[in-house]
């Protein structure tokens, strides 16, 4: 069930695009109104996340030393791992945004009769890696859809992206890459025990809603072609907020944007939010110099306390008799 | 008990996650796996909520009537001051890097001991009481409601942590279980669900000054014993002073190390250092604990606890602090104690009296490692040393999950190692260093009731341990945690039989060439030194 119903919910978004566009001719709707609305609940919806955890203050300084200490001149720290600077800080979030470090670190713990094993575990870092930098490929490469006239950086990107020369229209590597890479996240996912035990809905139905976004895209642009003329009047039509009823496009199109806007919708209230959230991770991005600069926390408020003098006027008599020196005879 | 069930008895488990979905999966709470719940009075002393007596066997914990505001009260509380719980809450994927590196799943295949899943205990209540989807889809947005089942669930699994991080070092985002126990023993404290293990120590510590309820007499007593062993030994006479205004410098150690083997004999290579140093310090019977586990029960309690070490410096009038061997102690002194009580402004950037090191990292907070300041004697060459009083021993070292990832004093005790023995063996590096495998029993967890739970806990360490046992003839385990001495020579005994367990400082106190001693015979446990037996 924790499978079937995300898959039938972004089956269903496919259909309702289907019938609205093919069926009832809700050109308008789906192509303008839809991707309006989408587009603004990310915005605010990011936003009003991002804020709400940038409000809750980090009342300690606690990162997760992963490396040798700044401590005695002579002993080499690991400034990337256990930085003491803001600039080994922000080469360490480098490295996890940018590489996923710490899934780099990743192992496989197995129970050989009485004994533990650890085994190298690259794959899960493999595939989020190509999931990600794929996406952030095809997402960049989209914006020539958005501007006029397409800056040449983009076109740059694309042109490398396709500089295999397959086919024709060019066969995006990102294309096959992240249908692979998706693939394998849902293979894992589903043929691993412990990550089925652990996997909730939640998890499913961004993956569904991705594959079908992806796979939505590669058929709209190697077999039921569409018309790019007319979907780039649309999207140039949408992005200077002068929108026009689209000209006839093929419905893969519709379908397309149609997840795409719930992608966007869904983004704030789903787990996706990581891609916010790992900025702030305060285990991750803090200077590891808390016993030589104070950190504040904004709440700290006074405690009680066991004091000294409550505690040798309770003593007094023993600590007198073991020779402890004292503030009142 | 666990100590009648054979190691092949407690391997009889595997990593197969069962049929049945964890959240239709009640608790189920078995022998030796969980503490005594905590005893009224001890509550009581330091005015904690809902002080009685309960047992966690029994069906009625006696809850107040109102326990479920009271937590979710605690949780809207604690997402305004935390962003680390907040976004803990919000971020995790389930990406499942962190299943297999918990040690007490590791040691058990008990799939809620999965990191991620400990967590999703807690996450799943915010789901549904904190996030729309939860309150409007419920399961289908994974929530689930708040029901004494579940608080019994947090009870358990919140008490089969022990804040070692090592699943965060894992994680894409940073995630911590320390974050997320810590927050879950708060909740649970508020409604007086702690273990007697913890607040047992808490009360005593509060009152008099440290966990094991040492009064000021018995501290100075048993350092006596421990000073004449000293002299049996090295022929020296020492007099460690106690509560003396105007010494340069406090030592505070974790209390564990001056009232039972092995730490006593970590303690006594403390005295043995200073007394050949001739440093200008003074022992504390008021704050007679680095140690703190008030950090197992509230961000409050702890607080309170530690108030003691600065309120102590400053009352004796001391330059600054010098901090013994301990895992917990100095996660707090390094990332809490100068936000909570500082600032110390009272006292002076710590340098060190022999060598005139500036302790730089250390010049805001005011203590120093016990290690840093060793490592810079040996470096400066201020130290005679005679490794070979070593030889009997092949050391291995276990890095404590708190210094490792809470701090990352990682090569300063090695440095030492190298520099007072002969034979030092590393561990695979998948189990060390800032992958350190737990002892088990951190956290609060080193109790009698709890066996089963520790040995399981623990079986990923001594496993490691048996490999460089067979493949280098290891026979001590050294660390520098007050809890790993305790804790481990149980561990040792059951799964590595014939490893010893040491502090890094016995260590060097064996090694140590002090002035005027006689010819030694015999190492601080008595045991004849090599060629001395007439062995070799």
């Amino acid at each position: 069930m924790k499978i079937l119903y995300p898959l039938l919910g972004v089956l269903a978004l496919v259909l309702l695009a289907y019938a609205g566009v093919a069926g009832a001719h809700l050109n308008v709707l789906f192509g303008i109104v839809v991707p309006y609305l989408a587009f603004l609940l990310f915005l605010v919806g990011f936003m009003v996340r991002v804020i709400t955890w940038g409000r809750s203050p980090v009342p300690f300084r606690i990162p997760t030393t992963c490396g040798q200490q700044k401590s005695l001149p002579w002993i080499k720290q690991n400034r990337l791992e256990n930085p003491s600077s803001a600039l080994g800080v922000v080469g360490r979030m480098a490295l996890e945004v940018l590489l996923f470090r710490s899934l780099f670190r990743n192992l496989k713990t197995e129970k050989r009769g009485d004994r533990l094993a650890y085994g190298s575990a690259k794959w899960l870092w493999l595939g989020g890696l190509v999931f990600h930098w794929s996406f952030l490929i095809i997402v960049l490469r989209h914006l020539r859809l958005f501007m006029e006239p397409v800056p040449v950086l983009i076109m740059q990107l694309a042109n490398l992206d396709s500089f295999l020369q397959i086919g024709v229209p060019l066969f995006y590597i990102t294309d096959g890459l992240i249908l692979a890479a998706l693939t394998y996240l849902f293979l894992r996912r589903v043929l691993v025990p412990q990550i089925r035990y652990i996997s909730l809905q939640a998890d499913y139905f961004p993956l569904f809603l991705f594959l079908g976004i992806a796979a939505s895209g590669v058929l709209m642009r190697y077999v039921w072609k569409v018309d790019i003329v007319a979907v780039k009047a649309l999207t140039m039509s949408l992005v200077t907020l002068r929108p026009e009823v689209p000209l006839a496009i093929g419905a893969i199109f519709y379908i397309h944007l149609f997840l795409v806007s719930a992608v966007f919708a869904y983004f704030p209230l789903s787990k996706l939010m990581h891609m916010g959230g790992v900025f702030l991770s305060p285990t991750r991005n803090m200077i590891n110099n808390s016993r030589s600069v104070r950190h504040l926390n904004p709440w700290n408020y006074p405690v009680q306390v066991h004091t000294y003098e409550a505690y040798e006027a309770e003593f007094r008599a023993k600590m007198k008799k073991a020779g402890l020196p004292l503030e009142t005879e | 008990m666990a100590k009648k069930v054979k190691p092949e008895e407690l391997l009889q488990y595997d990593f197969k996650p069962p049929r049945q979905e964890w959240v239709d999966t009640p608790v189920e709470l078995k022998p030796g796996t969980f503490c005594w719940g905590a005893k009224g009075k001890n509550l009581q002393t330091v005015g904690f909520p809902n002080a009685r007596d309960w047992s966690p066997t029994e069906e009625d914990w006696k809850l107040p009537e109102d326990w479920q505001e009271t937590i979710l009260e605690g949780i809207a509380d604690r997402l305004q001051k935390y962003r680390s719980f907040r976004l803990f809450m919000d971020v995790c994927v389930r990406c499942g890097a962190c299943a297999d590196k918990c040690h007490f799943y590791m040691g058990s295949g008990d799939p809620k001991n999965m990191p991620v899943l400990r967590a999703e205990l807690l996450r799943s209540v915010y789901r549904r009481y904190f996030t729309t989807p939860g309150k409007l889809l419920g399961r289908w947005a994974g929530a689930r409601e708040l029901t004494p089942d579940v608080l019994k669930e947090w009870w358990y699994y919140f008490f089969q942590c022990t804040e070692c991080r090592r699943c965060s070092v894992f994680c894409p985002y940073g995630i911590d279980q320390a974050e997320m126990t810590m927050m879950g023993r708060e909740l649970l404290n508020l409604l007086g669900l702690n273990t007697d293990w913890i607040a047992g120590p808490v009360a005593n510590c509060y009152m008099k000054g440290n966990h094991v309820g040492l009064e000021p007499q018995t501290i100075t007593s048993n350092i006596e014993f421990m000073v004449e062993d000293i002299e049996t030994v090295t022929g020296i006479q020492i007099e460690p002073s106690f509560n003396r205004k105007g010494a340069e410098i406090l030592f505070v150690a974790p209390s564990g190390d001056f009232f039972a083997e092995p730490g006593t004999y970590t303690f006594m290579g403390y005295l043995m250092l200073f007394e050949e140093l001739g440093l200008d310090y003074t022992l504390s019977t008021y704050a007679s604990e680095g140690g703190n586990f008030g950090f197992f029960t509230s961000n409050e309690m702890a607080k309170r606890l530690n108030s003691k070490i600065y309120a102590e410096a400053k009352r004796l009038g001391v330059k600054w602090i010098l901090g013994g061997e301990c895992g917990h102690m100095w996660r707090v002194v390094h990332q809490y104690m100068d936000t909570w009580n500082g600032p110390a402004d009272f006292l002076e950037e710590p340098v060190s009296p022999i060598t005139g090191t500036k302790f730089e990292n250390a010049k805001s907070t005011k203590m120093v490692h016990i290690a840093e300041f060793t490592a810079d004697l040996i470096q400066h060459n201020k130290l005679k040393l005679d490794k070979s009083r070593n030889d009997h021993l092949r050391v291995t070292f276990h890095d404590s999950c708190n210094t490792a990832r809470g701090m990352g004093i990682l090569e300063e005790p090695r440095y030492i190692i190298r520099n007072v023995c002969n034979h030092f063996y590393e561990m695979p590096e998948e189990t060390i260093r800032e992958k350190t495998l737990c002892c088990g029993s951190g956290s609060g967890l080193n109790a009698g009731e709890n066996l089963e739970l520790r040995l399981r806990g623990g079986f990923p360490r001594a496993n490691a341990v048996r490999y460089v046992r067979e493949k280098y003839g290891v026979n001590m385990l050294a660390n520098i945690c007050a809890v790993d001495r305790a804790a481990m020579p149980t561990l040792m005994d059951y799964w590595v039989p014939g490893v010893g367990v040491t502090g890094v400082h016995e260590l060097v106190a064996n090694a140590l060439v002090m002035k005027g001693e006689k010819e030694r015979t015999a190492d601080l446990r008595g045991m004849p030194l090599p060629g001395k037996d007439g062995e070799a």
